[in-house]
């Protein structure tokens, strides 16, 4: 069965408006296109309102995008469906994107992916119980010369091994903050010792 | 004009066209499934691809423009291959289903597949699947067919205006859908199907019916509203299958309305099949023919003809109409109207000139308009078809609309946008006064046009008249060479009755007056040919005929009940709003002893021993052209003296006097429910159930789709 989701008509009463620093936000976007062009912000309205929502898009925030913008909202849904970083189900507190296009996959991707599953309980497109993970698998994040690699929330870790990705995962889930980069003491991309 | 060569064959081509277009004028046939001359190009099924010599990859003929000096090959192996390769992906995820799917025998994926596929499969993969879409009681989705071309999205959005249509996802994953859950609310929805060239979207109340090639085609016209749309009536056996559009680029373009599609269920429901008489008890008795007529010759002729009153309905055919007006004529009765609703319309001027009742542009002229304003009336759903044109017309742009009457609720909306002028008459002053504002955009249109409903004369109809009269000069809506006054009529009978002058013969009473002279006792018979507005009270103790061919609200009044045909079952002429007959055709026979309407009245004649004049069809036909000359040239859009139009409402002068010493009331909508206006629509399950989900917001739930469906 095919995967995306169809929401309920339930899903389009609920309310969402944007935050007070958000619509400022709104209106910054608005002002870069010409009256009668402002469709053309429909892309960062939906990530501002992912953003705020907290990872993912409600029906309602759609259509207010939708409302702002003087689009239809089955437009606004073709464009928050075809792009895989708007999600449309809630997620974790931390969203773990790990790349498994083709460098990655050649320098152990593969691997990482198993390991992170084991650890976290879960598989992929899963959240965990607790509300603290959610595990996805995406395409290249252009950081091939430091295969593997995962990305949460905006910082990357890379030169990932099975041991290294889990140990971001457990300062994570103990409330630090890993240090994002190359696990595996390379200070960028210079050549391995 | 660029001149190409399409294999060999030098051909020129307008400019503008595309690379497919000039293809068919070199006579070549180009497969596609996403493009469709109505809708914009999407050039996203590849299936036209042709070679083009210089270019290193064959190129998709629909969504290229013809150049000039382009050599195009339409028969070489590339193409052959090209054609084998995309059909070859199309049919990775296309269910092999046809043997249980509705639009096997119709379907382009299988004849395209026939005629430039390979015949056999080299994919073993699982096919994907996708779940259905609930689209409402219209529409039933099959989405596991759906090859993405997407006319159903571009024409939601760009025909129908209702843009809820979207292929949502991407890649493997798209579907098409509403994406939250709903039915699509639109009239002309029916569409999509005849759109779809796959099995995906079919029609819900024809599913698992009927096949194509079993069913005996007839081409005639639709009744269900005033636009006269050219239909294609599928029957089998002795009953209508479904209804499909036929191509008319004056009329109805290629489209329908739901109701036009949907109604042809209601044709085996609720019928009369033979004739009813009440009895000295008050009872009514099942009856035939011979009692029935020989009762009504007797209570003609021993009844004053002062008292005597016939009016018609608004699915009545002109046969039917000439006819009882010959008949009554020469008994004497001048108490005559069709004009149902519209009663008001009558007066002097409303009877006198056919510029004053017709749609003088055309539905044509709504294309080269260039300023519009609506006045009590909202064609979305009053016609349906018309309001697409209106619609493409405003995507075309630099087209104001204005609307002066009451705002339409949210649910039938007009699907563009207007400037709502006001809900009253009042209105009409200011425009008179005003110069800014609408006013300026009207004055500065080359062909500005007004569509006036036709219940605007309802009330105050003589003012009315002469306020816009008015507006006509003052805008210069008629000018050489064009005509922008329009009045859009509702009823299908509505145009037939005003240019058979079935209308209150000098000294008769009009519709109104023959209802209040009923319920005084004034009168003894009244004669209802398909009329379904009034109920026994209101047509106190005459003697009430009921010629039609449902037993709804007319026949419930009836004394006498005189079982006729519907508009599938007899070979009849409707006169659409634009003033232009039209010849439907016989698709099967009325049930039981009901007979053709027009036959029935000769038959009483002869009964009464009167000469009406006629013996047959052609012979009625020719004194009908006698008395009218559109009627000699069928099909055609009359010429109508505009000259006459000004003289009369001139000549009434006194009377718009008389009427402005009255509040005239606001316009109000006409139509309350769309898929509720006649008899046959009102004994449709179908469009029963469009009526409470869509008009009163109740939810069906699948069972009773499943009533709609098998009946």
């Amino acid at each position: 069965m095919s995967t995306h989701t169809v929401a309920k008509p339930s899903d389009a009463s609920e309310k969402f408006a944007f935050s007070a620093a958000n619509q400022s936000e709104v209106q910054k976007h608005l002002g870069k296109y010409p009256a009668g062009r402002q469709a053309s912000a429909v892309m960062p309205l939906l990530t501002l309102a992912q953003a705020q929502i907290g990872g993912w898009l409600t029906v309602a925030a759609m259509n207010e995008v939708a409302s702002i913008l003087d689009m239809p909202p089955a437009r606004v849904y073709e464009v928050a469906s075809f792009y895989t970083m708007y999600r449309h189900a809630p997620v974790g507190k931390h969203v773990v994107e790990i790349c498994t296009t083709t460098p990655c996959m050649l320098r152990g991707s593969d691997k990482i992916v198993a390991a992170c599953e084991r650890h976290l309980g879960i598989k992929l497109g899963e959240n965990t119980s607790n509300g603290l993970f959610t595990l996805h698998e995406v395409e290249c994040l252009g950081a091939c010369v430091n295969a593997p690699m995962m990305q949460i929330g905006s910082d990357t870790y890379e030169d990932l091994t099975a041991e290294t990705a889990i140990a971001v995962l457990d300062l994570l889930a103990a409330g630090k903050a890993p240090s994002p980069g190359p696990q595996s003491g390379r200070h960028s991309s210079e050549p391995m010792k | 004009m660029p001149k190409l060569t399409i294999d060999g064959i030098a051909v020129e081509v307008p400019n503008g066209a595309t690379v497919m277009q000039a293809c068919e004028l070199a006579g070549k046939e180009i497969p596609r499934f996403c493009y469709h001359e109505r809708l914009s190009i999407a050039g996203n099924c590849r299936m036209c691809l042709v070679e083009q010599e210089k270019s290193p990859k064959p190129i998709a003929s629909c969504a290229m423009p013809a150049t000039e000096g382009m050599v195009i090959h339409t028969d070489t192996p590339m193409v052959k291959k090209a054609r084998h390769g995309v059909m070859e992906f199309l049919l990775i995820n296309h269910p092999l289903d046809c043997p249980i799917c509705d639009q096997g025998g119709e379907c382009d994926l299988q004849d395209q597949a026939m005629a430039y596929g390979y015949d056999r499969s080299r994919y073993l993969e699982n096919k994907r699947a996708v779940a259905d879409k609930n689209l409402g009681p219209i529409i039933k989705t099959y989405m596991n067919r759906c090859i993405h071309c997407t006319r159903c999205v571009r024409f939601a959005d760009e025909v129908a205006g209702v843009p809820e249509l979207g292929a949502f996802g991407r890649g493997e994953h798209m579907e098409v859908g509403t994406y939250v859950e709903a039915a699509l609310t639109s009239e002309l929805s029916g569409n999509l199907v005849d759109l779809c060239p796959v099995g995906a979207l079919t029609a819900k109340p024809y599913a698992f019916i009927a096949r194509p090639w079993e069913l005996k085609k007839t081409a005639s016209i639709d009744v269900m509203d005033a636009v006269g749309s050219h239909i294609r009536i599928d029957a089998r056996g002795e009953e209508v299958m479904r209804v499909l559009p036929r191509r008319q680029d004056d009329i109805n373009e290629e489209w329908i309305s739901d109701k036009t599609r949907h109604a042809v269920d209601g044709l085996m429901r609720r019928r009369l099949d033979r004739p009813w008489l009440r009895d000295a008890q008050g009872v009514m008795q099942r009856s035939d023919w011979e009692t029935v007529l020989a009762f009504l010759a007797t209570k003609l002729k021993t009844t004053a003809p002062k008292r005597i009153a016939a009016l018609t309905g608004d699915l009545v055919d002109g046969e039917q109409i000439f006819a009882l007006k010959t008949l009554m004529s020469q008994l004497g009765v001048t108490n005559l109207d069709g004009r149902g609703d519209e009663y008001g319309l009558g007066g002097d001027a409303g009877l006198a000139a056919a510029a004053g009742w017709r749609f003088n542009s055309g539905f044509a002229g709504i294309d080269q308009a260039d300023a519009l304003l609506l006045i009590g009336t909202n064609p979305r759903i009053e016609a349906a078809v018309v309001n697409a044109r209106i619609r493409r017309r405003y995507l075309k742009g630099k087209f104001p609309i204005g609307l002066i009457g009451e705002r339409p609720p949210a649910t039938h909306d007009l699907t563009y946008h207007y400037e709502h002028l006001g809900i009253d008459a009042v209105v009409l002053d200011a425009l008179l006064a005003a110069s800014d504002g609408f006013a300026a955009k009207l004055a500065a249109a080359q062909k500005p046009m007004i569509i006036i409903g036709s219940q605007v004369f309802a009330h105050g109809g003589a003012i009315r008249r002469r306020k816009l009269m008015q507006l006509v000069e003052k805008f210069n809506l008629v000018r050489e060479g064009w005509n922008g006054y329009n009045i859009l009529h509702r009823a299908a009978a509505r145009v037939g009755a005003l240019e058979l002058g079935f209308v209150p013969a000098t000294g008769g009473l009009h519709g109104r007056e023959i209802i209040k002279a009923a319920q005084a006792g004034d009168l003894d018979m009244v004669w209802l040919a398909g009329v379904e507005e009034f109920d026994r009270g209101q047509l106190g103790k005459a003697l009430v005929i009921y010629q039609g061919h449902h037993g709804d609200r007319g026949a419930e009044a009836a004394d006498v009940i005189l079982p006729g045909a519907a508009y599938t079952e007899k070979d009849a002429i409707y006169v659409n709003s634009e003033g232009r007959p039209q010849a439907a055709l016989r698709a099967v026979f009325p049930p039981g002893d009901a007979r053709e309407d027009w036959k029935i009245i000769r038959a009483l004649a002869g009964k009464m021993g009167m000469d009406l004049g006629f013996d047959d069809r052609d012979r009625l036909r020719e004194m009908m052209a006698a008395y009218n000359p559109i009627f000699a040239a069928m099909g055609c859009l009359p010429p109508a003296n505009w000259g006459d139009y000004v003289a009369a409402v001139k000549s009434e002068a006194a009377r718009a006097v008389a009427e402005a010493q009255n509040p005239a009331p606001a316009f109000h909508h006409a139509m309350a429910d769309f898929y509720q206006t006649c008899a046959i629509s009102r004994a449709s399950p179908t469009l029963q159930n469009c009526s409470r989900l869509f008009v009163r917001g109740e939810k069906i739930d699948d069972k009773m789709e499943a009533e709609a469906v098998y009946g």
